[in-house]
């Protein structure tokens, strides 16, 4: 019987869009997840991809774009619309060894998985049943006018849930390098990839030509400042830079801009090494606000770093509504750059 | 299980359909092609947000079934909750076209106030139910629907529609078997229109049909030719009239095909071209007014003065649509929950200040 890696070797040419790192050329974030998923299914045969569409359409947004023609309808499986089915099935082909890597189209659909994801594969290595290596990802995010049920941002329903990894990458590089250390990690992780990074140009990255990972857990300063801290993650790292140009520009603050990278676990060493740098701090996240994962940044500040702080911990989040989808209500739900600038002045005159 | 195929009236004549009701159907017909040829040019205007979903070819499937409920205006009808390509289910319930094209133009005065997309919307006067994009979740309410009609002895019907993916769902499956095993008045009906997006149902289900589910969940089950819209109302109505009179749940297969792209940014670069030509020559349209025509339920004259009317009433309701106004964006916050209201954002307070929140 021909073994996996056989059937790999049996194939054609690696196709250029998926070799952009490898001619030197500048990749988007959707290229650098597509170029380590790909990497990832050359290196190890037991990763294996699973999701809607995924195959000869290459996903609802193209991620796996040419993945079927070169490894084949076993590692790149079109699934039924069954999110909670595949989801669990993931979890045994890990058990037997696998890493799979389940798409969601959009992750406002992994709460139909939220029963196999946060009782059997979040509690298994718990419960001496073995660890689980595997990665669910998927488009995450508002801004696209897709309404209530393809704009979510789900992460918080899944940071209560011990045993879960979350990460949510803002920049093409780190992308790739947590998503292969994500598939390489030995526990279940969420990888979460905003749809209005994907293409975006000003994202566009030559990146290293070598097998790098980045690691989970630790955040990453994204713009160095003294004055002020802004803890955020995902699409809001770039809306807070935009912020921060203005406000160093309009009101000669230095902004400091920490991009989480990973939320679970969550990298308190860097928030409180932040906070005592400035002692301030604004926490901006794209969720809505209760229940946020700035509440929790907050208590943690609190507990580790009190003495430090100037003034009160403020957050800018969405309203505490469903997502609308007309374009006046969706730009009045999410968090605008001028809902930064003005938190970061209160706190600057605090 | 019957199969009823071809021409609904060659046999008992149980459609019992006046010719007034045929012409009607006709309209519905006319008035849902249009509409989305409408918001096609729309779309290509920029004009409609986000995506715009097609029915193309499966119109009959919609009209058809929608059209053998009790339809009411005062909330004592039938109830239907529709999915993506319902849109000719919607009107048969009495659903304005203008509502949908403020929906798709996302505007202030349409039924969801530009909260949502689409089809995506309610009115409990008429009977139909806005869906969420979740598959299978409107299968459960609809159970839920069921449910209260038996428990209230009231003899009404509940319809839903899934598609071949949809089916796939674990809340297809709890939520049927509940309404069977309560014997609830639920009429289901899988539109098999060969494509989840791009998946083959073959790739859906290892079964050689849906129906073939029916005897495991212990109710009846019946299929037809999908494009042909008076064999859809009769199969319908034989279910919903089994439901109102107490029978229980019925699973209902319809074959279709889904002409177009799963919405228009797709250009079905997966579909092999003859299947296109094959289905389209199948239009359910065509095929009705053949068969109008032929059977004499109708003269040219009486066709070309429907299908006038429809395009007048689409006129109208685009001229409308694209003259009402965004909503405004302070609404966004409204309706959470009848109590308490939800704060705007501290930054945006005129005094921009968190204690003031
Ligand atoms: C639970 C869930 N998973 C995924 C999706 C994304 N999605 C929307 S429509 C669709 C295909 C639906 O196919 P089918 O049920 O056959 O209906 P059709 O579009 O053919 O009418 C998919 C995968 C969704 N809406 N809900
Ligand atoms: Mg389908």
């Amino acid at each position: 019987m021909a073994t996996v890696s056989d059937q790999i070797s049996a194939k054609r040419e690696k196709p250029e869009h998926v070799r952009l790192t490898e001619l030197g050329k500048p990749v988007t974030f959707l290229e650098a997840i597509r170029e380590a998923l790909w990497e990832e299914m050359e290196r190890d045969p037991n990763v294996f991809l699973m999701g809607e569409d995924i195959g000869v359409y290459g996903g609802a947004f193209k991620v796996t774009e040419g993945f079927l023609d070169y490894f084949g309808e076993e590692r790149v499986i079109d699934t039924p619309i069954s999110e909670a089915g595949f989801t669990g099935a993931a979890a045994g082909a890990a058990h037997m060894g696998m890493r799979p890597v389940v798409e969601m189209q959009f992750m406002d659909f992994v709460s139909c998985a939220y029963e196999p994801l946060t009782n059997y594969i979040a509690t298994s290595r718990y419960r001496r049943s073995g660890p689980v290596p595997m990665v669910v990802r998927g488009p995450v995010g508002g801004g696209v006018r897709g309404g209530p049920f393809h704009s979510q941002n789900p992460e918080m329903a899944f940071f209560h849930t011990p045993g879960l990894k979350i990460v949510y990458p803002a920049t093409a590089s780190d992308a790739k390098g947590l998503l292969k250390a994500a598939i390489r990690d030995d526990d279940p992780v969420l990888f979460f990839e905003h749809k209005k990074l994907y293409r975006a140009p000003g994202l566009r990255e030559v990146l290293p030509n070598e097998d790098y990972v980045v690691p989970l857990g630790k955040a990453r300063i994204h713009r160095q400042g003294k004055d002020l801290t802004i803890v955020t993650y995902g699409y809001m790292v770039h809306e807070s830079a935009k912020a921060a140009e203005q406000l160093a520009e309009e009101d000669g603050l230095d902004v400091e801009i920490l991009d989480l990278r990973t939320l679970l676990p969550l990298d308190d060493d860097a928030i409180v090494a932040s906070v005592k740098k400035t002692g301030r701090v604004l926490v901006v996240h794209e969720d809505t606000r209760t229940g946020g994962i700035a509440g929790e940044i907050a208590m943690r500040i609190n507990e580790k770093a009190f003495e430090w702080l100037d003034a009160p911990i403020l957050r800018v989040t969405a309203i505490d509504t469903p997502i609308p989808y007309s374009p006046p209500l969706e730009d009045y739900f999410l968090p605008q750059v001028a809902d930064i600038v003005t938190a970061c002045r209160y706190l600057a005159r605090y | 299980m019957a199969d009823v195929t071809g021409d609904a009236f060659n046999g008992d004549g149980e459609t019992g359909l006046s010719r007034e009701q045929l012409h009607e159907i006709y309209y519905y017909l006319q008035l849902t092609r249009q509409a989305e040829e409408a918001l096609v040019n729309l779309y290509r205007q920029s004009k409609v947000i986000g995506g715009l979903y097609r029915s193309l070819g499966q119109e009959a499937t919609a009209v058809g079934s929608a059209y053998a409920l009790h339809r009411r205006t005062d909330g004592t009808g039938d109830f239907m909750a529709p999915a993506i390509r319902n849109l000719g289910s919607m009107f048969v319930m009495g659903a304005p076209v203008v509502d949908v094209f403020r929906q798709y133009m996302a505007k202030g005065n349409s039924p969801t106030g530009g909260r949502e997309l689409n089809v995506h919307f309610t009115d409990f006067g008429k009977g139909y139910l806005g869906p969420i994009s979740h598959l299978g979740v409107m299968i459960e309410v609809l159970a839920g629907v069921a449910l209260s009609f038996k428990l209230r002895g009231e003899p009404r019907v509940a319809l839903g529609y899934s598609g071949d993916g949809a089916a796939s769902t674990g809340a297809f499956h709890e939520a049927f078997n509940f309404a069977a095993v309560q014997r609830a008045p639920l009429v289901v009906i899988i539109e098999n229109n060969q494509y989840a997006y791009s998946t083959p149902v073959s790739k859906q289900t290892a079964a050689e049909s849906f129906v073939a589910r029916a005897p495991a969940y212990g109710v009846p089950g019946e299929s037809c030719d999908g494009n042909d819209v008076l064999a859809v109302y009769a199969m319908t109505k034989r279910a919903v009239e089994r439901a109102r009179a107490g029978g229980g749940a019925s699973l209902l297969e319809v074959r279709t095909y889904r002409r177009k792209g799963h919405a228009e940014h797709d250009n079905q670069a997966y579909v092999p071209p003859e299947e296109l030509a094959y289905w389209e020559a199948q239009d359910p349209i065509d095929r009705f007014e053949r068969q109008l025509l032929a059977r004499g339920w109708a003269t040219a004259d009486e066709l070309a003065a429907i299908r006038a009317r429809a395009a007048e009433e689409v006129e109208w309701a685009r001229t409308e649509a694209e003259a009402s106004p965004l909503p405004e964006p302070e609404s966004a916050l409204d309706d959470v929950y009848g109590w308490p209201p939800i704060r705007p954002l501290w930054t945006r307070l005129p005094n921009p200040d968190p204690h003031l929140w």
